[in-house]
């Protein structure tokens, strides 16, 4: 962890908690720093606390414990000072949909006293910026998704925010406006120096944008630090072995952690997860010691530490798990 | 205040470029008040034309109760546009913006009033070719009430979707208003009507609006009984309007 100084940090998150109802907490004492000019993955399932935590830093709502500083601004004392300096892209598109991509940006410009003759070139400039220009004086509900959340984007950052937060940019969109978004969102972070806070359940989103992410499950912040970090700290390869019953798998597990250079080995369903220092001489080896107590192997695959080896390690849990069990508690 | 001024005016004609951009949706408005005016005062014009009491003509008596009653019904809906804008995002994206809260407000409601001068405007010249015939006195007090109780109508409308967020609420405010209308001179003269229609009358808003006009528009007005009634609309609209920006300011709350 480096250290800085508190001046240097775009946004302090310490001991946020939000309850809702006597139900399970939304967050419980939650906290992190972003530092300025960083692009933040905030990584977790749905229903993970995610969509919380942006709406306390955005003033959308207040936590019950706990405080946020956004460039030193406390969220809760001062949220009109707060709303000078952030953009923020919501899940939900937020654009009108009967009036222009033009119109949207200016009356954006306008609620945050632009004065009009730098808005209008303002307008132009991000227009431009994201290729919406031709675009620019058709009705928002004839754009498509990837123009959309573009236009979003740029009506984030029509009064050069010091921090923007992306909800879940990607959902939703096809592969190709994806990575366009992808590319768009990385050169915000390194031409503009905006700090970005982006939250995300592609696990594979966060490992391409994030400088530094948190993962975040059932409300709390389970791990921190940059992806490579977080992979490197995994030891050796991950080996998903897939067996055809759920008692065949408890067996195993038994077996394999017998064997030499077999760690961290956890059963999920039908599926145990291990890590082995060495993965192609593993593969062998669990088959001659499965063949041996005949049990029968559905699949094998090997792969490379990912991000969701990290998440299991520290949630638990496979990260598809954890999406299904906190939609189960979201539904309850 | 600088920032009201400057907040409303731009969403007002966010409002307002939607009024040009659809205008048909003005046309379909003025249905109602038409078909009221036309077929209902067509149908009623022979055995209520009463010059006795005070009904000279029945479809130019039925004229301001109509100007009013298509000014209510539009602002009974005002609540929907805050309901859409909640449900597409559009409400939360304007709460993260330094945008005046009260704003949020007035720029529907002023948007809203220009919509019922138009309104007005073509009600009382439908209403002219059937032999309703106004000063501009009367006049002007005929749109001030209409526009004062649609303001208090569509604050309320508002508040009322910020609270409940919910399409059937508004549904259920909208169902309010034809009785109202019915428990007001909108339709019928004072002496014509039973007795406790007559006293529940005296307590509805809308007799207030429909009741000051035509005391304006009479032979010879009762100015201080005008003025009462207009200084009540206008009360409403006040109390209306703080319930309204009530409730936006605690609707982030529940989040």
């Amino acid at each position: 962890m480096n250290q800085r100084s508190p001046s240097r940090d775009a946004i302090r998150a310490d001991g946020l908690t939000r309850i809702y109802g006597n139900d399970t907490p939304a967050l419980l004492e939650t906290s992190f720093t972003v530092g300025a000019g960083e692009i933040f993955g905030y990584l977790g399932p749905n229903g993970a606390g995610k969509s919380t935590t942006i709406k306390i830093l955005t003033t959308l709502a207040k936590p019950d414990c706990g405080t946020a500083q956004i460039m030193g601004i406390d969220v809760v004392q001062d949220p009109q000072a707060i709303r000078r300096i952030i953009g923020v892209v919501a899940q939900r598109s937020g654009s009108d949909p009967a009036a222009t991509g033009r119109e949207n940006l200016t009356l954006q410009g306008q609620l945050h006293k632009l004065n009009p003759r730098s808005l209008d070139r303002r307008v132009s400039e991000l227009l431009d910026r994201f290729e919406l220009s031709d675009a620019a004086d058709r009705l928002v509900k004839t754009y498509s998704g990837g123009m959309s959340r573009k236009l979003d984007i740029a009506m984030g950052l029509i009064h050069q925010p010091a921090v923007l937060f992306l909800d879940e940019p990607t959902t939703g969109l096809d592969p190709e406006s994806r990575r366009q978004m992808w590319r768009d969102v990385a050169s915000l972070a390194r031409d503009e120096g905006v700090t970005v806070f982006l939250t995300t359940h592609y696990l594979e989103e966060a490992d391409h944008l994030a400088d530094r992410i948190a993962i975040i499950d059932r409300g709390q912040i389970v791990v921190e630090g940059s992806p490579d970090q977080l992979k490197a700290e995994l030891d050796g390869d991950a080996i998903h072995v897939e067996m055809t019953s759920e008692a065949s798998a408890i067996a195993a597990q038994e077996l394999l952690s017998g064997i030499d250079g077999f760690g961290e080995i956890q059963v999920e369903n039908r599926t145990l997860h291990a890590r082995v220092s060495n993965g192609r001489s593993s593969i062998p080896a669990v088959f001659s010691a499965l063949d041996s107590a005949e049990l029968s192997v559905a699949a094998v695959t090997l792969s490379r530490p990912s991000l969701d080896d990290v998440y299991l390690r520290y949630a638990g849990r496979s990260f598809q798990a954890g999406a299904t069990v906190q939609a189960e508690q979201e539904e309850s | 205040m600088g920032t009201l001024v400057l907040h409303s005016r731009a969403l007002t004609l966010r409002h307002l470029r939607e009024l040009l951009r659809q205008p048909w949706g003005l046309a379909i408005a003025l249905m109602q008040p038409v078909i009221w005016l036309l077929l209902f005062g067509s149908l009623f014009q022979d055995a209520l034309t009463m010059p006795g009491i005070g009904i000279d003509d029945f479809r130019a008596y039925l004229t301001p109760g109509i100007v009013i009653m298509t000014a209510i019904f539009t602002a009974g809906w005002a609540g929907m546009g805050v309901i859409d804008d909640i449900r597409g995002g559009v409400m939360d994206r304007l709460l993260v913006t330094p945008t005046s809260r009260s704003a949020l407000i007035s720029g529907r409601l002023i948007h809203q009033s220009i919509e019922v001068l138009i309104q007005s405007g073509i009600v009382v010249s439908l209403g002219l070719l059937f032999g309703f015939r106004t000063d501009l006195t009367g006049l002007l007090v005929l749109v001030l009430s209409a526009v004062l109780i649609a303001w208090a109508v569509g604050a309320a409308s508002i508040g009322f979707a910020l609270v409940t967020r919910d399409r059937f609420a508004m549904i259920g405010v909208n169902m309010i208003i034809l009785p109202l209308m019915l428990l007001s001179t909108a339709f019928m003269h004072p002496d014509l009507m039973p007795g406790w229609i007559s006293t529940v009358a005296t307590v509805n808003p809308v007799d207030w609006a429909i009741g000051g006009s035509r005391e304006a528009l009479g032979s010879s007005p009762d100015w201080t009984l005008v003025l009462i009634r207009i200084g009540a609309l206008g009360v409403l609209a006040a109390v209306a309007s703080w319930f309204s920006v009530r409730s936006i300011n605690s609707y982030g709350r529940s989040m």
